[in-house]
This record gives C-alpha cells, structure tokens and sequence, in this order.
C-alpha cells in the first residue's frame, strides 16, 4: 500500500494507439476508492491496451492516465513459472509482495490440493485461478482485470465476481474489461466503442 | 527484492538446477573431445591450435541459453508483474545479465581444466585461456544479453540470436585468442576492457529493448 494516497484512476482525454490505427479518443472518466467499472466493447477496439496503459506498461497516445496506489494485473499472461509447482511458482510474488497468509489464498481459490501439482500440467481455468491467487495475494489497491471470467467454470466465474465485489467493499478499485457480463451490484459500465474514431467513409 | 530476482534467475539458468542448462558446458566439453578426433592426434598442433578452439567452443555455448533468455519471460508475463511492483526494466536487465554469466561464465571456466586436457594444453597456455575466459565471458554474456532483449518479439529470434551474436564478439575472441598466439597477457587487459564497457551498457539497451517490445 502506497502512503496516504487513495486509490484512483483518472483517465484525461485519453486516447490509445496500436500500430498505425487509433483505437479510441477522447476517453476521460475518473475512478475512485470503493468503485468497479466494467469496461465492454468487442475484441479488438481495445479494451487490452486500456489496460496497459492504464497499468503504465505502454505510454498512451495522447491524453493523460494515471492510476493512484499499487496495481495488481491480470490478463491471458499469469507471470508463474510453469515448470515450478503452483505453490512454488506462487511463493516468488507472494515474497516479493511480503503476502500474509498463502494457505488462506490457495484455500480461497479452491487450489490447495493442486499446490504440488507443476504449473504446466494444470488447465486453463486452474491457471487462470492461480493468476487469481497471485493477484489476492498481493493486496493491491487498483486491480486491473482483462477478461477474468474467461476459461473458468461456472462456479469459478461467480467467486471471481464475489472477489471483486469484496476487493470493492473493502476500499479497493477495480477496472474490469470482458466481454461477458458481470454481476456485481454497483457496477459501472464504460464502453469503448463510444469512443472509437468515426469511421472515414462516413465523416460524423 | 534484487536477491530474490537473482535466485529466480539462477534457479531459471543455472546448470544441474534448470532443466537441461547443462547443455552449453556439455558442448563445450564436447567440442574439446571431438577436435582430436577431426583434425588427427598431433601434439604439437594439438597444443598450438587448442586455445583457439577452447575460444570458439566458449563462444558458440555462449550462445545456447540465448532463446529462452528474454522471450520467455516476456510471453510468461513475468517483466510485467515486476514493473507493476516497481522494478526497473535495467534492474531486471542487470539481474538476468549477472544470472546469465553465473550460469556459463565459471561453468566454462571449470570446464577448460578437462578441456585443455583432452586437446595437451600446457601450463602458461592453460593460464592464459582462464584468465581470457574470465575477463571475457561477462561481455559475451553482455552481448548475449542484448541480443536475446532485442529479438524477444521476432519470431525466429532465437537462429538469429546466434547469427548476431558471432560478429559483436568478435574483438573479445581476437583479443583473448590473440593472447595465446604471442604468450602475451596484456592484449587479455583488452577483453576485459571490451568486457566491462559491454557490460555497463547491457542493462540499459537490453532494458530499452524490453521496454520497446511491451
């Protein structure tokens, strides 16, 4: 946890480049402690460089973002070793971020039984619940989510939305993009598309 | 925290711990065994040629662990998590290089007592190739570093990686085996003075480099 700082993102007349094609402009919104936006949008119009840049990983275009407070990520890329076993490949960030209680996180996301198991044998959904246990264990103020909910079970699904729902309630913020939707009470909702450049054939 | 990189990195790269990055002394070894066998049991020539080989076979193993220096851990998404939590990207980029050389640097240099044997290496040319070794094997390791930072998004990076690698090093091999040819050890004052501008670059190009790809 970073000092006084509460967590925010603000995002100021942003607008986002890949490769040679404009994404979207003009992007602003103002996120504060306590809150959770769902951002939507098809693949493509760029839900995962909102995130990146917004976790400071590629620069923006133009316009300004900036996230208050620690950043915890999680996307398609989990960041564990796979030849590791899940509670060893877990154990390097859970030091690095000084995590209480490991049992606590593995037992939460219904992984204490695979923790011997190496990462490289486990499915889709089991790699995206370690992703998970990584980012629960590092406490941070500003989850940034990309697709979440994707390759997990039913049940996984609603844990991840009960996860987010409490990170929320106990002062933190959340930025979620997916595609599929989400039941959190009190959710915000940002699509991307609004924002999209006006197409050229048809000058708006 | 840089310790905890550092023992990640050696567990990813060290011989005997990592799955099969024993394989660069191995070749090593292996070329030393095989030049008798190509170019006939000659002592003398033996003697007189093998330095140069031990240079060469150090080169080319310096260039194995290459392909899955850098590129794995941008696909794992590994520099990622650590930026978040604030490392720079030349942190991470001088903890991967100092990995990198623990990981073939003194392995080769352990590796040349057998190596200097099989190819009859006396004791003042023996002397020569270490000390060579050791002064110039970080600046590989620094080479090395940069390619595999700067070919990590390219798809066939890691055949290209190899191909690079062989022109930039080639003052250190000019030099270190220039030492053995006239007996002389101030030309090895030379590699390890290529050795350490490499290496006080390495970080920040590499770490650039990574940087650019994200």
């Amino acid at each position: 946890m970073q000092g006084s700082d509460t967590p925010s993102i603000i995002a100021t007349d942003l607008a986002c480049m890949r490769g040679e094609r404009i994404l979207f402009r003009r992007l602003s919104f103002d996120l504060r402690a306590g809150e959770a936006c769902h951002v939507t949008g098809a693949n493509g119009v760029g839900k995962t460089t909102l995130i990146r840049t917004l976790a400071g990983l590629s620069p923006p275009f133009a316009g300004d973002a900036r996230a208050s407070g620690t950043i915890g990520l999680l996307d398609e890329r989990m960041g564990l070793d796979p030849e590791l076993s899940l509670a060893r490949a877990l154990d390097f960030w859970f030091a690095l971020d000084r995590t209480a209680d490991r049992a606590a996180v593995l037992a939460r996301l219904r992984l204490s039984g695979l923790a011997q198991v190496p990462m490289r044998y486990l499915s889709t959904g089991q790699r995206k619940r370690a992703g998970l246990a990584r980012l629960l264990g590092q406490g941070a103020d500003v989850w940034l989510l990309d697709e979440p909910l994707s390759g997990l079970d039913a049940a996984s699904q609603v844990l991840v939305e009960t996860l987010i729902a409490e990170h929320v309630a106990g002062g933190g913020l959340a930025l979620i993009a997916s595609h599929q939707p989400l039941r959190i009470v009190g959710l915000q909702t940002l699509a991307i598309e609004d924002y999209a450049p006006a197409p050229e054939a048809e000058p708006a | 925290m840089i310790a905890r990189l550092l023992r990640r990195d050696l567990a990813q790269f060290f011989p005997f711990t990592g799955g099969g990055a024993a394989l660069p002394v191995i070749f090593f070894i292996a070329v030393a065994m095989l030049y008798p066998f190509a170019v006939g049991p000659d002592p003398a020539m033996l003697a007189r040629t093998g330095g140069g080989v031990i240079w060469i076979a150090a080169l080319l193993a310096a260039i194995l662990p290459l392909d899955r220096l850098v590129a794995r851990d941008i696909e794992l998404g590994h520099f990622d998590q650590l930026r978040l939590r604030g490392v720079s990207e030349e942190a991470m980029m001088a903890v991967r290089w100092l990995a990198h050389w623990l990981s073939f640097g003194p392995p080769l240099i352990v590796a040349a007592f057998p190596a200097a044997a099989l190819l009859g290496l006396d004791g003042p040319t023996l002397h020569l190739v270490l000390l060579g070794l050791l002064a110039g094997t970080p600046g590989l390791a620094a080479i090395g570093l940069m390619i595999a930072a700067l070919t990590s998004s390219l798809r066939a990076g890691a055949a290209l990686s190899g191909l690079l690698l062989i022109p930039l090093a080639l003052p250190i091999l000019i030099f270190g085996a220039g030492a053995l040819a006239r007996a002389d050890a101030a030309s090895i004052g030379f590699v390890a003075a290529i050795s350490l501008g490499l290496v006080a670059i390495a970080p920040f190009a590499a770490g650039a480099a990574i940087r650019a790809v994200r």
